[in-house]
């Protein structure tokens, strides 16, 4: 792949002075994709599933092919893809409707430090309502989920286990076929928060056996407003709606209403149309370049990049041995928030903060971590850029006094 | 250069390697009121002790980054002895300053006013504000 080729797909990159560094909270969108949305709007936007006339069974087929690409994208079957609000939505709907209707006080729930908060809250609500024990797997040294330390927490009273992919803080990559072999032996289900995988590797979700996976568009060149949660079959028709309302109804009496098969039983209210067209082109994008491709590139500019930092004084990296592209750090004695100032004055685009995962942020130890994250538009010259910046900031704050 | 530079190398600094008026005090005679920012970690809680219409003390605690710490610093430097009245029209007018909206250029700002710089920075706003905003909340709940 060729990154200088593929920057001229990214409307926003005419801006030559931009260095965006902040993929893993949501990715630019390229020409192909946004001119999806505009011929959904402009040539067939009307809604679906319920017109009885042309222009509707258009937008439903188009509605529908995308979620075609999104199973085929996974592997998964097509009645397996529920399409959500974004990665979020999704795990909510395994925990408000898998989760609080299965746990019982003698259960137990595994979640871990480095989950996003979109994973693990949604769990410490079911284990408030149901009285189900929330339990943390141990992380090592490093911060990682072992396979280990899975083991030293797993047991018979396991029901869910819910982690992480890769982990949006650190970049790690978590051995879940292993842990979701693990977890099956125990009877537990497993679901994944892939949130940052999906955009960057390929998935498949029958070779790891997984129960539930999320994900969202935005993060992998698709729209905002659009995610999907991947369900095995069996155990997506034995759970109830979270949310009621049109379309998802079969039959409608005074006192009762019975629901559609899986996955319409799961999506009331108009869907995200466009935005669900949109995803089905921004993986049509990623995959004629090849995810594999472009996991690859990023970890070459992440392993570029972390070289060139430790040789600058004072930055403290928390993640060097990430096996994916992403590079959260610190200049020591600067807050976060001063440092990323700095950036955003020479124009590059990057994260300071919590990154919604205070679990990890305390872990580590710290108030707030820099991130950079890179993907398939960011080249050396923005690592150089960036690496350029870092040593001037950490000149500039000493010189002032921090 | 980078336009961070005039606005770290003046007042910021000082005060936050030194604030004033730093620590919480027990006393019921203050007005307490603690402000988070749960997006970057700023964590504020400033106090006011308010005397037949005057600002009798400020105190602040907390963490942040550089330009919160400080300005909690700056704000109960600038508004401690003023009258109520002054010090809500010093405070309005200041939060116009930083958010780019018209404000009376007559009105004392103080050490304040280096912080005109952060409205070149609007992600930054937030930091600069939250001190203040605390202490108007303060002045209401002594209403």
């Amino acid at each position: 792949m060729n990154p200088y080729e593929l920057r001229k797909d990214f409307p926003i990159l005419n801006d030559e002075t931009l260095c965006y560094l902040d993929t893993a909270a949501s990715s630019l969108k390229p020409r192909q994709v946004i001119e999806r949305l505009d011929e959904y709007y402009e040539k067939y936007g009307v809604n679906v599933h319920r017109g009885v006339y042309n222009l509707s069974y258009v937008a439903t087929e188009m509605y529908e092919e995308a979620r075609r690409k999104v199973s085929d994208f996974i592997h998964a079957k097509f009645d397996e893809i529920i399409f959500t609000r974004g990665a979020s939505s999704a795990l909510n709907l395994v925990a408000s409707s898998y989760g609080l209707n299965h746990l019982t006080s003698e259960d137990e729930i595994i979640v871990s430090e480095l989950e996003h908060h979109s994973q693990v809250l949604p769990w410490q609500n079911v284990s408030h309502i149901t009285k189900a024990k929330l339990v943390y797997i141990p992380l090592d040294s490093e911060g990682r989920i072992t396979v280990e330390n899975v083991k030293k927490v797993l047991s018979n009273k396991t029901k869910v286990v819910a982690i992480n992919y890769i982990s949006n803080v650190m970049g790690y990559i978590t051995p879940i076929k292993e842990i979701i072999s693990l977890a099956h032996e125990v009877g537990a289900v497993v679901v994944i928060d892939a949130a940052q995988a999906a955009p960057h590797k390929t998935i498949d979700v029958v070779d790891l056996d997984c129960d539930f996976l999320a994900f969202s568009g935005h993060k992998m060149c698709g729209p905002t407003g659009i995610g999907v949660l991947f369900g095995k079959k069996k155990l997506l028709d034995n759970m109830p709606p979270i949310e009621f309302g049109g379309d998802m109804n079969d039959n409608v009496n005074l006192y009762d209403a019975s629901w559609k098969d899986v996955p319409y039983k799961f999506e009331t209210g108009t869907p995200p149309i466009s935005e669900a067209i949109g995803l089905g082109a921004a993986i049509d994008y990623l995959l004629s370049i090849g995810l594999d491709e472009i996991g690859k590139h990023e970890f070459k500019l992440k392993e570029y990049t972390v070289k060139k930092l430790k040789e600058i004084e004072d930055i403290i990296i928390y993640n060097e041995s990430a096996e994916t592209g992403i590079i959260s750090f610190n200049i020591e004695g600067v807050h976060p928030h001063d440092a990323v100032s700095y950036f955003d004055g020479d124009n590059i685009c990057m994260r300071a903060g919590h990154h919604c995962a205070q679990l990890i942020i305390k872990w580590l130890n710290v108030v707030a971590t820099l991130r950079v994250s890179f993907y398939l538009y960011n080249t050396i010259e923005d690592c150089d850029r960036f690496i350029e910046s870092v040593r001037n900031a950490r000149d500039f704050f000493k010189s002032v006094g921090f | 250069m980078n336009n961070l530079e005039t606005l770290y190398r003046q007042v910021i600094m000082d005060h936050y390697k030194n604030p004033r008026n730093k620590g919480l005090v027990t006393n019921s005679l203050y007005k307490t009121i603690h402000i988070k920012n749960p997006s970057c970690g700023d964590d504020i809680t400033i106090q006011t002790k308010v005397e037949n219409g005057l600002i009798k003390d400020i105190r602040h605690d907390g963490t942040g980054c550089s330009i919160c710490c400080s300005s909690a610093s700056v704000m109960s430097e600038t508004l401690k002895g003023k009258t109520i009245t002054d010090a809500k029209k010093i405070s309005s007018t200041y939060i116009n300053m930083l958010t780019n909206q018209e404000y009376d250029t007559s009105v004392e700002l103080e050490d304040a006013i280096v912080y005109q710089g952060v409205s070149k920075f609007p992600a930054r706003i937030k930091c600069a504000s939250i001190a203040w905003k605390a202490f108007e909340g303060t002045l209401e709940e002594s209403e």
